[in-house]
């Protein structure tokens, strides 16, 4: 079928598959379950930032004998979480590396005693030295990781930038810095799990990815893969914060169900789920850019550092997505982009909506800013002279093959915020008012899926079923945490058979029953795994024509009645599609080269600002987000995606500021850790153009971290047009304006005597 | 029963309740734990998010905040009464219908801010639906959503007060 062809039920606003659960407060989640004879868990953690573990003391006034105790010793399996890397211990073993490192875990009945007991662990240290920021680390005198303290580098040169600078009219330099963000997921972490040694280990949870906790299960228990079984709860919220965690909580929670012969239920409270579980990468970012007369992008020398915190998880993949959108949507003859991703001794950094990407365009949408002011160009028509167009090359050397529509974007953006008619109203009003309002762009590209040979390492298997209750079930590992992918899924095979929405169903997501579509991340559930169940819908179909007499339009009685013709022939009623990459599709590891993602989603962002200087506080005003993300599958959903991405967006440009103090997030609080509220989020106009991608599920591309890129920088732009002051840092709260712009203004008057 | 725990008797969504209860457990544990209305939610245990929202006596509170002690004898509403049977409440139909609800998590406390909101202000401004969810944090939907669901439920209850006067 055809992307473009006419659909009855992708593209219309199908209400949310669970959303009457949810709504009548039914919909479980994993704290609202109990197993008969359960017990809570807890961790014993860390209180130094690194250091040789030399005794785990007892508190002798505690029956011990009540509890279940675990340490690195009870392991049966690896006492390491698989990942990328299985260099994180699922129990610190000899050394801890991070504060908030679990070191013992204990399990009883009674919470009350628990918490006791936590309290009455004593564990004895020789402390070592310790690094907190990519300067320390990248000083290299204390080496906390590997050889070096790097996690990993990338190169990636295009034509060749050292011979550029000589020819370039102007030569531009800036750094950028971007501060950790908490996910703040409204339901923390849990996890419940149960252990016996016929059956092996199941673990219930709030969790992304079924299969990333099954491996390190299997690995942790020595157990093979049919004795390990993992089952997502509803899950309240998870923006890449439960991709590479559960596995470390879902190991604790079976390791103490193991040790205490019964099922054990370890829920973090907010302040534990705060200090102890991963964050968004903070990043510097350096760009030295050559332009010529004319605002032609010349050369792009990027240097990318991000702190990955004490274990690797996932900071590999982090940085090759922050290395890949770092050069922004431009053309650029000559692109060098060096990064790095260095090891400091906090809680390991992890994925974040965007994985990278919001750090990468945070800088160039930043920093082409400061260019179009270098040169005395307007910073729309810096960006427009540069962008990427219908067969042009990225920095990777990928051709443009599909339509690139930058400039309609660009112009719609323009027209529906009355860009340029704002900008020339503030400038006249500002200079009479405390309050000083400013108008930013951010334009910015993302890549979906994969990076590179992601997908085809993936292999996702997907597809759909019958059941003899005469429901079609979606098979898929692909997880639902808000953002809508049982609605999704279940519209693209009630689409693509011929059915009502009412008549597909998703199936558990139960390892035991779904294969593995791969990890719910990387903007890839629409459009990977939603092609393959529309291959697997319109296989089943085709199946049905040639095994079991469905005729070529069918009624959905005729059509059930032909599965059950099937299931007497031949057996059960599945039809599983293997992921097949889209042809002409190279990536070359080695060299950074090639196509770096097999689609990109495009979108320009329009931030209004006002910044009181009495207060110096900054609001928000207005908001505008122009995209195109291939067929939009469901409206409201893809309204909601953006909007909300917006809003986390404008949390990480003004208000989300996570405070260190040696190592430790001190402010682990919704009090003091400040999100935006009702009150805060100003109004988003969310607008879609739509190039359907015949690769995608019904032409989708990918959505859900797209909307997290733009706010920070259009934001900062917007500060800079208002104030006329740059600022290069996330977050910016009002003390870092009040020291800029009281510098700022004391040098003017200075000036003027 | 322990006799030091005090007798604390409480209606929930219209039912009677006599329990014997540690004073100082929170509202939320006692009606998540002892009356299985696993509908409202823990978010941050500190009053700041709101997802353990209810109404006690006409007040929207935070359960987490609240003994169980000071409930005696109040009427408490959740999320589980907002449904009449199987008929939803005009606000989770507007929630369903423009996406104010995604992981849903916050969405029962949203409810009752909502309900709360409506039944004090029955035509509340943007400004009054913003502040009157200024308790409730959202992480999903960057809140847009669940204001329009807010005003739909507005125009919807007043069509349906034109349809009763026009009877």
């Amino acid at each position: 079928m055809s992307t473009s062809a006419k659909t009855r039920i992708v593209g219309s606003s199908v209400p949310r598959k669970e959303g009457v659960d949810k709504l009548m407060g039914r919909a479980r989640y994993v704290d609202d379950i109990e197993r008969d004879g359960m017990w809570h868990g807890a961790t014993v953690r860390s209180s130094i930032p690194r250091g040789i573990i030399r005794s785990i003391e007892f508190d002798p006034r505690i029956d011990w004998g009540e509890f279940a105790v675990v340490t690195a010793a009870d392991v049966p399996g690896e006492n390491h979480i698989q990942l990328i890397f299985a260099d994180q211990p699922c129990l610190a073993d000899g050394q801890v590396n991070h504060c908030e490192e679990a070191i013992a875990l204990l399990a009883h009945p009674n919470k009350q005693k628990l918490r006791e007991a936590v309290a009455a662990v004593r564990i004895d240290y020789e402390p070592l030295p310790a690094v907190f920021t990519i300067e320390e680390s990248e000083r290299q005198d204390v080496i906390v990781w590997g050889e070096d303290n790097i996690f990993k580098s990338f190169l990636l040169e295009k034509g060749n930038v050292d011979q550029a600078w000589t020819g370039a009219a102007h030569v531009i330099e800036g750094e950028y810095r971007t501060g950790a963000q908490e996910h703040l997921y409204i339901e923390n972490n849990g996890m419940i799990a149960e252990y016996n040694s016929a059956h092996g280990v199941t673990v219930w949870g709030s969790l992304q990815c079924p299969y990333y906790v099954h491996k390190s299960l299997m690995a942790v228990f020595g157990l093979p893969e049919e004795k390990v079984r993992v089952i997502q709860t509803e899950t309240g919220g998870a923006f890449g914060g439960k991709e590479d965690f559960p596995s470390v909580l879902g190991s604790h929670a079976a390791l103490l169900a193991m040790k205490a012969g019964r099922p054990v239920k370890m829920i973090y409270d907010r302040m534990e789920d705060l200090a102890a579980t991963p964050k968004r990468h903070p990043s510097r970012i350096r760009h030295r850019t050559a332009v010529d007369a004319n605002g032609m992008l010349l050369a792009m020398d990027i240097e990318v550092a991000t702190d990955g915190g004490a274990y690797s998880t996932l900071s590999s993949t982090v940085l090759s997505r922050a290395t890949l959108h770092s050069p922004g949507p431009y053309v650029c003859p000559n692109v060098r982009v060096r990064s790095r991703a260095w090891a400091t001794n906090t809680v390991p950094y992890g994925a974040f909506r965007g994985f990278g990407a919001p750090q990468a365009i945070f800088a160039i949408e930043r920093h082409m800013d400061e260019i179009a002011a270098g040169i005395g160009m307007d910073p729309i028509e810096l960006r427009r002279r540069n962008f990427l167009q219908d067969g042009t090359t990225t920095a990777t050397e990928q051709v443009m093959r599909e339509h690139v529509i930058m400039d309609k974007l660009l112009d719609r953006a323009l027209t529906e915020s009355n860009y340029y008619a704002r900008k020339t109203q503030f400038a006249q009003e500002n200079p009479a008012s405390a309050i000083k309002r400013g108008i930013g762009i951010a334009a910015f590209f993302h890549g979906s899926g994969f990076t590179g040979s992601g997908e085809r390492n993936l292999n996702s298997l997907a597809g759909v079923d019958v059941t003899s209750e005469g429901k079609v079930r979606v098979l898929v590992s692909s997880t639902e945490f808000g953002q809508g992918t049982n609605t999704i899924l279940t519209q693209i095979a009630s689409e693509a058979i011929g059915l009502d929405i009412g008549d597909v169903v998703m199936a558990l997501p139960d390892t035991g029953i779904v294969p593995n579509s791969g990890p719910t991340v990387a903007s890839r559930t629409s459009m990977v795994v939603g092609k393959l169940i529309q291959r697997a819908g319109t296989q089943l179909v085709s199946m049905l024509h040639d095994k079991a007499g469905l005729e070529e339009s069918f009624t959905r009685a005729e059509f059930f009645a032909a599965c059950e013709r099937y299931r007497a022939k031949l057996g059960d009623v599945v039809s599983l599609c293997r992921y097949e990459p889209p042809p002409n599709i190279f990536w070359d590891d080695q060299k950074y080269r090639g196509e770096a993602y097999p689609a990109y989603a495009w979108s320009i962002h329009v931030a209004q600002v006002a910044v009181d200087t009495i207060t110096y506080s900054t609001e928000v005003e207005d908001f505008w987000a122009v995209q195109e993300v291939g067929r939009v599958l469901n409206p409201v959903l893809a309204g909601g995606q953006i909007e909300g991405g917006v809003a986390q967006g404008i949390g990480y440009a003004l208000y989300e500021k996570v405070v260190w103090q040696n190592g430790r997030m001190a402010n682990n609080q919704m009090t003091n850790y400040i999100m935006p509220t009702a009150e805060d989020v100003p109004p988003i106009h969310v607008l879609f153009e739509e190039i359907p991608f015949m690769h995608g599920g019904f032409g989708a591309k990918g959505i859900g971290e797209l909307p997290h890129d733009g706010p920070a920088p259009a934001i900062l732009n917007a500060i800079k047009d208002a104030t006329g002051v740059s600022f290069c840092s996330i977050p910016l709260m009002p003390e870092d304006i009040l020291a800029k712009l009281v510098v700022a203004s004391s040098i003017e008057v200075a000036a003027t005597v | 029963m322990n006799p030091s725990w005090p007798s604390i008797n409480l209606r929930v969504n219209g039912e009677h309740h006599s329990l014997n209860l540690p004073p100082m457990k929170r509202l939320l544990d006692v009606l998540r734990e002892d009356l299985h209305l696993t509908g409202t939610k823990e978010g941050c245990g500190e009053g700041e998010c709101g997802s353990c929202s209810v109404r006690m006596d006409g007040e929207l509170v935070n359960s987490c905040m609240v003994p169980v002690l000071q409930a005696q004898d109040a009427c408490v509403e959740t999320v589980e009464g907002l449904a009449c049977d199987a008929e939803l409440h005009p606000l989770q139909k507007a929630f369903l219908e423009f996406g104010g609800a995604q992981c849903g998590i916050c969405t029962p406390g949203m409810l009752m801010a909502a309900s709360h909101l409506l039944a004090h202000n029955p035509t509340p401004n943007i400004a009054e639906i913003r502040d009157g969810l200024a308790g409730n944090l959202c992480r999903c939907t960057g809140f847009i959503r669940i204001f329009d669901s807010v005003i739909a439920t507005i125009a919807s209850n007043a069509k349906s007060q034109q349809e009763r006067n026009a009877r």
